[in-house]
Formats: C-alpha cells, sequence, structure tokens
C-alpha cells in the first residue's frame, strides 16, 4: 500500500518536475512508435491474408501458412545460402580490410604520404551507391576496363555481371574497394589511444616493426575490432541488398539474390505482402538472435560487449 | 623517431609503402578513368581498346547533353528540397530527443532509451514500413523520403554523448535567470556543441543526398524523382535514349557511351569537391561515435 502510493507521488513529482522535456519528447516517440513500432505491429500480417481492402486488424489468420510456404519453396534454401554466403565472404574478406590499412598506415612515418593515403582511401565512399553500381555495370561489361586489364593479362573478356559465378567476388572486391578506407578510420582512432611506452620497451628488447606490430598494435586494437564485429554480426542476414538490387539481374538470381532482395521483389514488385513480411520477419527475427548470440560469446570471451 | 634501422625493418618500410601506393592508384585509378572518358570524343572512345592515360580528343558534347536533360534537372531540384528540408527537420528531431535523453533525473528516460535502442537491432521490415507510409499519407510525396527517417538512432545516441558532457552548472543558472527547456537547448547547449551539430548535418546531408532505395519505393511520380533515381535510370537501366533524341541511331548510342561518364561526373563532383573540407568533420564523427562503442 505504502509503497504504492510513493510510487505515485513520485510519478507525479517527476511529471510536474519535467512537463517540458516530456513535451519536447512528444514528437520523438510518436515518430519511434509510428515509424518503427507501427512496422513492428504491422509484421502481424505474416501471420494473416493481408488485403487492403479489410486493413491489418480485418484480414484473416492463417496462422504459419506463409511461414511454411517459404520453408517449402526453392527459394528458401537458395537465398539462405547466398545471404550467408556473401555475408561470409564480406566477413572474411571486407571486415579485415580495413585494419590492416589501419594498421599499414599507423607505420608511416612521413606525414604527407600517410594523409595522401587517407584522402583518398575514403573517397569513394563519398560517392553515391547508384553511381557505384553504374560504374561497377560499367567496367564489367564486355569491352569495360576490367576486362581490358583480363585481356591485357591474357584472359577472356565476358560480360561478368552476367556470369553467376562472379557475382560475389565482385560484390566483394567492390565493398573493399568503397569501404576500406572509411572504414580504417576508426581503427586509426583506437590505435591513438595506444601507450607510446609500450614500444618503447619492445624497441629496448630489440622488437623489430613486424614484431611490434603483431605483438602490441593489434592487440591494442582488439576491443574496438570485437565491438565491431558484433554489430556485423547483429548485421549479417542485412547484407547490402541496395547494391544487390541495383547489380543483379535475373540471370544471377541463381547466386544473388539474397532474403531482403527476395522480400523487395516479393513484396513490392509482385505484391505479395504477407508472404514477403512473413520472410522479412524471419530474416529480422535471425538477426536478433545473432547478435546476442555474439555479444554473449564475445562478453564471456574477451569481456567486450555491447551490453 | 631518428633510431637506427635495422635491415628488416627497412625491408618492412618499403613493403608497406609499395602496397599503400598500389592501393592509392587502384582507388584512383577507376575514377580517373571516367574523369577522362567523360570529356573524350564518344566515337574515338568507342573504338579505343587498351587503357586510358588522358581523354581521347576532346568533347564537351556528353556533359551538354547530361545538362540539357530535364530530368537531371527535376532531379536535383527534388533532391535539394529533399536535402534542405530533411536535414532541417532530422537536426530538430534529433537535437530534442537528444537534450531530452541527456537531462538526469528524468524517470521515464529509460524506458525512452530502451524503446529507442531496441529499434536499432529489430524491425518490423520493408513491407510494413511500407504499408506504414502509405497509411499516413506519404506515397508519392518527397515527404516520404523525409518523416519516417526524422531520426536516426545512430546519430541520435551521438549526439546524447555529446550533450552529456555539457557542465550541468551552465543549464542550472539559465534555469535561475528564467531559461526554461527550449531556451537552454536552442541558446546554450546547440551553440556549445557546434562541432557535433557540424558533424550530424554531414552525415544526414550526405545520406540525403545519396538515398534512392526509399525513393525507389515510396515514389512513383517522375516529377518528384530525387536525383540518385533519376542517375539509376541512365547508370543501370541503361536508357540513355532519351537524351539524344535528337542524334541518329548511331550517333545516339556513341553519345551514349560519354554521356553515362558525364552523368557520373556531374553527379558526383559536388561531393568530391566538397569532401577534402568535410573530411575532418567526418573524422571526428567516427571518433565522437565511437566513443559510446
Amino acid at each position: 500500500m505504502g509503497k504504492r502510493q510513493k510510487l505515485r507521488s513520485r510519478l507525479i513529482r517527476d511529471f510536474k518536475l519535467n512537463k517540458y522535456l516530456y513535451l519536447m519528447m512528444v514528437p520523438v516517440i510518436a515518430y519511434y512508435l509510428v515509424f518503427f513500432y507501427g512496422p513492428m505491429y504491422g509484421a502481424l500480417i505474416a501471420f494473416k491474408d493481408y488485403s487492403p481492402m479489410k486493413g491489418i486488424l480485418g484480414s484473416d489468420w492463417v496462422g504459419l501458412k506463409h511461414f511454411e510456404d517459404f520453408f517449402g519453396s526453392f527459394y528458401f534454401l537458395r537465398v539462405l545460402k547466398n545471404t550467408i554466403l556473401i555475408s561470409l565472404y564480406t566477413l572474411l574478406f571486407e571486415f579485415p580490410a580495413p585494419i590492416l590499412l589501419a594498421l599499414l598506415i599507423n607505420e608511416v612515418r612521413r606525414k604527407k604520404f600517410k594523409r595522401v593515403v587517407q584522402t583518398i582511401t575514403y573517397m569513394p565512399y563519398f560517392i553515391s551507391l547508384v553511381v557505384i553500381c553504374g560504374i561497377i555495370t560499367d567496367f564489367t561489361n564486355a569491352d569495360g576496363l576490367l576486362n581490358r586489364l583480363f585481356v591485357f593479362l591474357g584472359y577472356d573478356g565476358q560480360a561478368m555481371l552476367q556470369k553467376p559465378e562472379l557475382f560475389r567476388p565482385i560484390y566483394v572486391l567492390s565493398e573493399i574497394w568503397q569501404r576500406i578506407g572509411w572504414e580504417s578510420i576508426i581503427y586509426i582512432a583506437a590505435l591513438m589511444s595506444i601507450d607510446l611506452e609500450q614500444y618503447e620497451a619492445a624497441r629496448m628488447d630489440g622488437a623489430s616493426r613486424l614484431k611490434q606490430m603483431i605483438y602490441i598494435t593489434l592487440p591494442g586494437l582488439l576491443p574496438t575490432i570485437m565491438i565491431m564485429f558484433i554489430l556485423r554480426m547483429g548485421n549479417l542476414l542485412n547484407v547490402g541488398f541496395e547494391k544487390i538490387i541495383l547489380l543483379y539481374n535475373p540471370v544471377t538470381y541463381e547466386t544473388a539474390d539474397v532474403i531482403s532482395s527476395f522480400v523487395y521483389r516479393k513484396g513490392l514488385l509482385e505484391f505479395g505482402w504477407s508472404y514477403s513480411s512473413a520472410v522479412g520477419l524471419f530474416n529480422s527475427v535471425i538477426n536478433l538472435v545473432l547478435l546476442i548470440t555474439a555479444n554473449t560469446l564475445s562478453r564471456r570471451a574477451t569481456q567486450n560487449s555491447l551490453w | 623517431m631518428t633510431t637506427e634501422q635495422s635491415i628488416g625493418d627497412r625491408i618492412f618500410t618499403a613493403i608497406n609503402y609499395t602496397l599503400l601506393t598500389l592501393l592509392v592508384i587502384a582507388t584512383l585509378y577507376p575514377l580517373l578513368y571516367v574523369l577522362f572518358a567523360s570529356f573524350s570524343n564518344s566515337a574515338q572512345l568507342l573504338g579505343h581498346k587498351g587503357f586510358l592515360w588522358r581523354p581521347l580528343g576532346f568533347s564537351l558534347e556528353a556533359y551538354k547533353s547530361v545538362l540539357n536533360n530535364p530530368g537531371i534537372g527535376i532531379g536535383f531540384r527534388n533532391t535539394l528540397f529533399i536535402l534542405v528540408c530533411g536535414v532541417a527537420v532530422n537536426l530538430l528531431m534529433t537535437s530534442m530527443g537528444a537534450y531530452v535523453l541527456s537531462r538526469k533525473n528524468v524517470m521515464w528516460n529509460k524506458v525512452f532509451m530502451f524503446l529507442i535502442v531496441f529499434t536499432m537491432f529489430f524491425s518490423g521490415g520493408l513491407i510494413p514500413l511500407y504499408l506504414v507510409v502509405k497509411g499516413v499519407g506519404l506515397l508519392n510525396s518527397l515527404w516520404s523520403t523525409i518523416i519516417p527517417f526524422s531520426i536516426s538512432t545512430f546519430n541520435l545516441i551521438i549526439m546524447r554523448t555529446s550533450f552529456m558532457g555539457i557542465p550541468d552548472s551552465l543549464e542550472e543558472s539559465a534555469k535561475i535567470d528564467g531559461a526554461n527547456h527550449f531556451t537552454i537547448l536552442f541558446r546554450i547547449i546547440i551553440p556549445l556543441s557546434m562541432p557535433v551539430i557540424a558533424v550530424m548535418i554531414l552525415y544526414y546531408a550526405v545520406d540525403k543526398w545519396n538515398g534512392w532505395f526509399y525513393a525507389s519505393v515510396f515514389i512513383k511520380d517522375r516529377n518528384l524523382f530525387p536525383v540518385q533515381l533519376v542517375l539509376r535510370e541512365i547508370l543501370i537501366s541503361n536508357s540513355t535514349d532519351s537524351m539524344s533524341s535528337g542524334a541518329s541511331a548511331g550517333d545516339r548510342f556513341q553519345i551514349g557511351e560519354t554521356i553515362k561518364y558525364a552523368t557520373i561526373m556531374v553527379a558526383t563532383i559536388p561531393i568530391l569537391c566538397v569532401y577534402p573540407f568535410l573530411q575532418r568533420f567526418f573524422v571526428k564523427g567516427v571518433m565522437v561515435g565511437s566513443l559510446k562503442g
């Protein structure tokens, strides 16, 4: 009884004290409710046969039908495999690239050279995705720049974006090209906080530059690497589908179609709203599970975690 | 740093410089190629088989076609609207949210924070978002690329962290002088946080400038296409025909080739011109953001 009253009086006092703050928060909370929690509620249509006439509430429940349809379809294994493979390749090749670049840049003693390398490597990050994909499409043409390079090296030129087996390498390599410089910034920033005395001591002990890099610099980066890795894991199934939508075509669906591009096609181009929402929901749930798993594992193993 | 270098260290340095130089070339050459090609004579470019070290011939034809294309003009106009209104909405909403969430002794802040951060990790998905945007009547309006993206949660957290670093005593003395929260936010906190505000403007502006996906989903009216959507048609769907409609079929194909490159340049030069000046802000932004981990 007393506890409840205490809470009530606390609530009233807090409201009186902060009512203008709460007033300011109204649009912000409204925004999150409408555009984030609204869609979460709307995801209910994954369990219904949504028809625009009946609305979300009025449409008929169908239980897990759309999920079963998806899991049973030919597309399920294909998009799941593509999503996982593209993510894994990106994680394997694109994720370490900026770390390596940061380590290399960190070893450069000439300030001017350092600045030139940084400025140029993160230039591509500012170019819009549409333009980047336009350039990729053009360069991978049968007589595009990349093919000229291959012909120069003695291979045959071919329209690379029409080759399913080349889609993933093109995707991952262009990711590295566009993001390596930008993503290295965060690691370079982290490097600045490493204690210089450690290097001093290592030099005394006769450690070479390479050894210093491996035994001092790299461990110093580890916390940052872990945090970036956890964030990546939480987005594992959200591979850059905007880029995929810009680059793929029916010939390469076989290797390029991922869950989110599939959702986009089925939902917005073919109007399978409920089915597509079910696929999207599946994606979101797996992402959340991956994030929590990665975070828990990391906290246990290295004491670095998001929460 | 002028200690004697061992042979091993020298080899290490040499390899390091070589790798970085190669990376710089690999990054820069494709862009230079586009630049050279855009100024080239299209017939010569089409016949050319090797690499490109300078423009082949010199022609501004492609640029003329691009700048005369009404779609590009409309696109730039729409993007400008989205950029100006969008960034204004972003700043207002993000700073209000960040201000409230940075105050201590506000009972519900923990709840708000949880509700907000949760949205970073779980979402309803694309189709439900589309239905919401449709439901609130934003379809086929430029506002559909602004209102549903009023706040980026990541930016909100960066801003909140920065606001929390401002000493409480400033706020208290303003309160004694009779300032309310709106005055404190706009007269004290924001002017003191200019570096972070600059970073926010840049982050949001680049987002708006480069955005195309949601516009392509929400907007069907061609007169409302932002510039990136127009670019997509020209670059990806390869429909340069409409741009050189005066020319004969053969010429059209030829000009089409250089038009692509000129389009890329026109769309990219504005941002490439400003980015060296902006770069230190971005670097700062990444660092501010990384504080939070």
